[in-house]
């Protein structure tokens, strides 16, 4: 157990080495020249020499990786040019808060809206009912969330002015009108992850409820809403949670249209902005917080197995 | 054994079902008193699970016609969902084939005993506990109160099986279906359940179907035996009579299969069961049989009386046009 913890470690670490040094690169073989856009339209030569050395984009690029890795350990991430303030603190405080918001949002969404329908298209399996719902898996995979964004503003936010359309309100500090912005945002966000749970729980759970067990259950007199709910749906979790985990990744990268459509201030939107300003730094701190998460959802994945299957449990 | 009305406890009278076009079952008549066991035999494919499930009602996609009467019930099939779920567990119950595979998987093996009775019987946590312990006990199983915390992949299969069995007999069924209850376990320990099954059954007074393939087994555990093929019942009666006294060349052909130490010539009925969009419209053993006759693949055999002469305590049944 502990080798294996420490394997999954070095595996995290390796992975994180990668992201970091392939972002750095990148970043350094796009054009433009942040110095520049720092300075604006006028400057002289010495201010923009002694602010690359203040920069330190004057030396080679492994010792340019190396300071920043060893400063990013330390948890000083430098400053942003633009926003004027410390990277670590606009990107933990205030960018992750507002994307874990809408991740979590749309993944409730996904799963209370999805798994129910999964649910219902799977026992009204080759019924009207299951028809349409796989129509409106189709249309949630491809219709284009920014797309959907706008039309959802404009008819729940401008026509019936149900939702705000716009902006972001800490569920912590106003729980109702934190709820409140996140509903359209969330639905964007989610419809795709909806129609993809709603195909996968209706697939898995056809299979599953042919498994012996299932008969067996209904046999020792289990009425027909526990067999589907007790003895089938648990046992589609596991695959469930897999696909959720690997989703994660579209759903983070999901979130950068969604915050520009709604103006979140989110992680997308910071490395939006970043990227267009060419503040390597905030860039490179948004791939790797987004690095970050996309492990430690995949991290408790793999947790979550001998929690979802006791057969997982035994095994060394 | 004479058989009044009071004693009968199902009567199967014309079960025909259909899967698609096929004809899986074709007008099967059953009847069973209570405290008897009854071994359905024949080959695989034979429909003898089907007759199981679906007098469980657990068969989807399947057209029945016919009758099952249960005493105190009324025709099953006739009943609707709801009434059958509150039938089911409480005065029929079933044990499957492959234990392992029919204990759910996520779920403590104590958890889904428990939630039988509790459901079933309106219990209380403590009260369904103490009966669960007393349950596995009934079964065999030592140190109760630890197995009911095991996860059915933890106990082995004969141990799985028991516990379905103390499942299937928690609530006191007037009757048990035992689905080829051993087919997935070592020989050693087929007895051993079998026996087990007998002897709660027994002291319950509960009746038995046993899905079978195995006829030796049957002869060793059942009162009376229905003999199927390819859906249609050819032979049915008293295990003894049935099998001294034979009268349809199938049941001939499946007692030669039964497999004894020191036997070397080892016959396997020849051919194989046609596929249903070719079966025969009359004795569907008729394209495999050596004794068929001309009429035998149109018209069916009735079920004829073995003993007409000695009256009605032996209900020893064939349907064969050419007997042996």
């Amino acid at each position: 157990m502990l080798i294996q913890a420490l394997k999954k470690l070095g595996q995290t670490l390796v992975v994180l080495m990668i992201v970091s040094i392939a972002t750095f690169g990148l970043l350094k073989l796009a054009p433009g020249d942040p110095v520049q856009i720092m300075l604006g339209a006028e400057y002289s030569q010495e201010t923009y020499e002694s602010m690359t050395r203040e920069l330190g984009l004057d030396q080679p690029f492994l010792v340019q990786y190396a300071d920043w890795a060893m400063n990013f350990v330390q948890g000083d991430w430098g400053t942003s040019y633009i926003a004027r303030t410390d990277i670590f603190t606009y990107g933990f405080k205030e960018a992750l808060p507002v994307t874990l918001t809408l991740a979590f949002f749309s993944l409730s969404f996904a799963i209370l809206i999805g798994v129910p329908l999964g649910v219902l298209s799977a026992v009204k399996k080759d019924t009207i009912f299951d028809a349409g719902s796989a129509v409106f898996a189709l249309t949630g995979t491809a219709f284009p969330s920014f797309l959907l964004g706008i039309l959802l503003i404009w008819f729940f936010g401008v026509k019936l002015q149900l939702f705000p359309v716009m902006g972001y309100v800490s569920p912590w500090e106003d729980l109702r009108l934190g709820i409140y912005h996140m509903i359209l945002p969330g639905l964007t966000l989610s419809t795709y992850f909806i129609a993809m749970i709603t195909r996968l729980t209706r697939a898995t759970l056809i299979e599953v409820m042919d498994e012996p067990y299932i008969a067996a259950a209904r046999a020792r007199g289990e009425p027909g809403w526990r067999v589907i709910w007790v003895h089938g749906v648990r046992n589609i979790a596991m695959p469930l949670v897999t696909i959720l985990g690997l989703q994660l990744g579209t759903l983070i990268q999901g979130t950068v249209l969604t915050e520009t459509v709604f103006n979140l201030p989110g992680i997308g939107q910071m490395l939006t902005s970043a990227v267009l300003g060419r503040e390597y730094q905030v860039v490179q701190a948004g791939v790797m917080m987004t690095a970050f998460l996309f492990i430690g959802v995949n991290l408790l994945v793999d947790l979550s197995y001998p929690i979802l299957d006791p057969r997982l449990r035994d095994r060394k | 054994m004479a058989m009044t009305e009071t004693d009968t406890l199902l009567t199967v009278s014309d079960l025909t079902l259909y899967r698609g076009s096929a004809k899986i079952l074709d007008h099967v008549n059953l009847s069973l008193a209570r405290g008897e066991t009854l071994a359905l035999v024949g080959e695989s494919g034979a429909g003898k699970s089907t007759i199981a499930m679906a007098l469980m009602q657990l068969l989807d996609g399947a057209r029945i016609e016919g009758r099952a009467d249960l005493a105190g019930a009324g025709d099953l099939f006739s009943l609707s969902s709801r009434q059958m779920v509150r039938l089911r567990g409480k005065r029929l119950s079933m044990i499957f084939q492959d234990a392992g595979a029919a204990l759910n998987p996520a779920y403590t093996v104590g958890r889904q005993l428990i939630t039988t009775l509790r459901r079933n019987l309106g219990l209380t946590r403590p009260e369904a506990y103490r009966r669960a312990v007393d349950l596995f006990a009934q079964v065999g199983i030592n140190d109760a109160e630890a197995r009911l915390s095991a996860f059915p992949h933890q106990l082995s299969g004969g141990m799985q099986q028991r516990v379905m069995v103390a499942i299937a007999l928690a609530c006191n069924p007037d009757l048990l279906l035992a689905d080829e209850p051993t087919s997935a376990l070592d020989v050693t320990i087929q007895a051993q359940i079998i026996r087990l099954i007998l002897s709660l059954t027994r002291e319950r007074g509960a009746s038995c179907i046993f899905v079978l393939h195995d006829l030796a087994l049957a002869s060793q555990s059942c009162d009376r035996i229905v003999v199927l093929y390819a859906g249609q019942v050819v032979e049915s009666g008293p295990v003894a009579e049935v099998l001294n006294n034979h009268r349809h060349p199938y049941t001939r052909q499946l007692k030669s299969c039964v497999v004894e130490i020191g036997r070397a010539d080892l016959v396997a009925p020849e051919g194989t069961v046609p596929p249903h969009d070719q079966m025969p419209k009359g004795c569907r053993f008729s394209t495999r049989c050596p004794r068929a006759l001309a009429r035998c693949s149109d018209d069916a055999p009735p079920p004829m009386p073995a003993n007409p002469d000695r009256g009605g305590p032996h209900d020893h049944v064939f349907a064969c046009w050419n007997p042996e």
